[in-house]
């Protein structure tokens, strides 16, 4: 079995002159829980549709569960909630999972099963007599992510799940992204919400202008630390010394006695010292260093910078709001 | 096969429960009615003399010639935004990305649609000749012979409206299709008045505009079939047989429907959801 669940070499999609994916090369391990995240129009659900086969790529190849983008194969064994689910609204929610679950071939008391336990999980039990046309927009969603897992998928694809949802059906859609994850089921996630991406996700993709332009593994504790220091002195070899540990962000001088630049500061001068650790293993470390020293340390704070903190750094100062 | 009678069945679900079926029959019933009532006071006005059996003939030809229009106009309306529809919606995509090629989705769309306008064409052809026996006592013979070639021109613009469907919008899937009857339309009565008129190029004009939508002249074939021998050659009834459509005819017509549902599965394969 291999490695990937998904992986991609150069993938392409343009729709005449228009660019929607100009280089989508992801490696995507199985069992990860995958943040796709990019701004409006940067080619998010056209990349899921071409790994769902739904568009042939222009160029470029990859594979899905092993298999060649778009086979039968794969698909029998992927979960797909699209971006603003809709379906027959005639059909109640137990005919919507039952038609799907045919679809994948499932039949008898085996489906019938499956279906009570989905229902019971996205909490529709009680409306899964009722037809779709009297359900509210949370409750076509819920059905839409019930429908994506009713064959049990190796993965899944969720397109903006939490589209429509209430704060209660945010975390039920959390909940059962970590029961996926918990089975190891990959679950490809494109959300806008990036508090959502952070709290479930162990690694995301930026995509800017059809290209995948960074990576970063959320729960890598190996990740880079933004740590602030106040200290008595920062000349040069102390600042030599610092710079071992990581990269030098700035020196400052402060004011301790109420910001007042004109009078000198109580007990001497004062600096903030910014610095980016390449690891969290050297923290422990830059305070004995310090102190041994005979530096006077007055602050040392931590800072891990949020999701969306990267994602504005990462796309740039050229963003507008799509 | 499954997995076709799945859509097939889903298509039928959505069919009912938008009540396209019961609005269908009742329609037919209020034709049948209108249609029977017109028939009982013509039949009094009939005198019992020998041109009697043609008269009462006539008027069931009139009477099938609009069970086939309805049938023709419920082919091409059924199934005008089966795909289109769905593909604007997003619906085909939670379709499509299920293990299903998507020649299964349009042939269970097809075969839906082809069961319920044969048996909506059986229920109002049929009708027609019931209230025809009911209110008059004529039996119309040769139904056999004519429904199918009925059949096959109704299956012919419901697979033309389908493989429109999944090309073209809605709306212009269903100006297209009515276009392609409107061409079968003209195509005959141009065929007719050449024949009548003894004019070659006419003929030729009509046949060629027959060859590409030939559900017209499936009807006239329908026609002859269902007429007495001596009818057949009364050139000056609306259904008279100035020129019969040749068996050929049938058959480009089933290759024409075949290639129109080939020409639906590739569209549809190629397109991006």
């Amino acid at each position: 079995m291999p490695d990937l669940a998904i992986e991609t070499e150069s993938l392409r999609k343009h729709f005449d002159r228009t660019v929607a994916v100009a280089d989508l090369s992801l490696a995507i391990r199985r069992g990860e829980v995958f943040g796709f995240l990019g701004p409006n129009g940067a080619g998010k659900t056209t990349s899921i549709k071409l790994l769902l086969g739904l568009i042939e790529p222009s160029g470029g190849s990859g594979t899905v569960l092993g298999a060649p983008l778009g086979t039968r194969e794969a698909r029998a064994r992927i979960g797909f909630l699209p971006e603003h689910f809709r379906f027959h609204e005639c059909l109640t929610g137990r005919e919507l999972l039952r038609i799907h679950g045919r679809l994948f071939g499932l039949r008898g008391a085996a489906l019938e099963a499956r279906i009570d336990v989905l229902l019971a999980r996205v909490a529709l039990t009680e409306a899964a007599d009722r037809r779709l046309q009297t359900y509210s927009k949370g409750m076509i969603q819920r059905a839409g992510i019930a429908q994506a897992l009713v064959n049990s998928p190796e993965l899944v694809f969720l397109d903006e799940p939490t589209s429509g949802l209430d704060p209660l059906g945010r975390v039920l859609v959390r909940s059962i992204i970590e029961e996926l994850r918990a089975a190891g089921t990959t679950v490809f996630l494109n959300s806008h919400l990036l508090g959502e991406v952070e709290a479930t996700c162990d690694r995301v993709a930026f995509v800017k202008m059809g290209r995948v332009i960074d990576e970063l593994s959320l729960g890598d504790v190996s990740q880079g630390l933004d740590v602030e220091l106040r200290l008595g002195s920062a000349e040069g070899a102390v600042l030599e010394g610092l710079g071992a540990f990581g990269e030098l962000g700035g020196r400052d001088p402060v004011a301790p006695n109420g910001g007042d630049e004109d009078e000198e500061p109580i007990g001497g001068p004062r600096f903030v010292v910014r610095l980016k650790l390449a690891s969290e293993s050297a923290l422990p470390e830059l305070a004995p260093w310090l102190v041994t020293r005979g530096i006077a340390l007055y602050e040392l704070r931590v800072r891990r910078k949020s999701l969306e903190e990267s994602f504005i750094e990462i796309m740039g100062e050229d963003q507008t709001p799509g | 096969m499954g997995r076709i009678l799945t859509i097939a069945h889903l298509t039928f679900i959505e069919a009912y429960r938008r009540k396209i079926v019961p609005a269908a029959l009742l329609c037919s019933v209020l034709f049948l009615l209108v249609y029977g009532t017109a028939l009982y006071f013509i039949n009094r006005s009939i005198p019992p003399n020998p041109q009697r059996q043609f008269q009462l003939q006539f008027f069931t030809l009139a009477g099938l010639y609009v069970a086939n229009f309805l049938a023709i106009a419920s082919a091409v309306l059924l199934p005008v935004d089966t795909l289109s529809g769905e593909i604007d919606s997003g619906v085909m995509q939670t379709l499509a990305s299920k293990p299903i090629r998507r020649a299964e989705i349009v042939l269970g769309k097809w075969l839906t649609y082809w069961l319920m306008t044969g048996c909506y064409l059986a229920i109002i052809a049929g009708g027609v000749v019931v209230v025809a026996w009911l209110t008059t006592g004529f039996v119309q013979p040769h139904l056999g012979l004519a429904l199918p070639l009925m059949l096959l021109g109704a299956t012919f613009m419901l697979t033309i409206s389908i493989a429109g469907s999944a090309r073209l919008k809605t709306v212009t899937n269903g100006i297209v299709a009515f276009g392609f009857y409107g061409i079968a339309f003209i195509g005959g009565w141009i065929e007719q008045i050449g024949a009548i008129a003894r004019n070659e190029a006419s003929r030729y004009v009509g046949t060629a505009l027959s060859l590409v939508s030939p559900s017209d002249a499936l009807w006239r074939r329908a026609a002859y079939e269902l007429q007495p021998p001596v009818m057949r050659s009364l050139v000056s009834t609306p259904f008279g047989a100035g020129r019969v459509p040749s068996n050929a005819m049938i058959w480009w017509a089933l290759v024409l429907a075949a290639l129109a549902l080939l020409f639906a599965i590739r569209v549809l394969k190629r397109r991006a959801l």
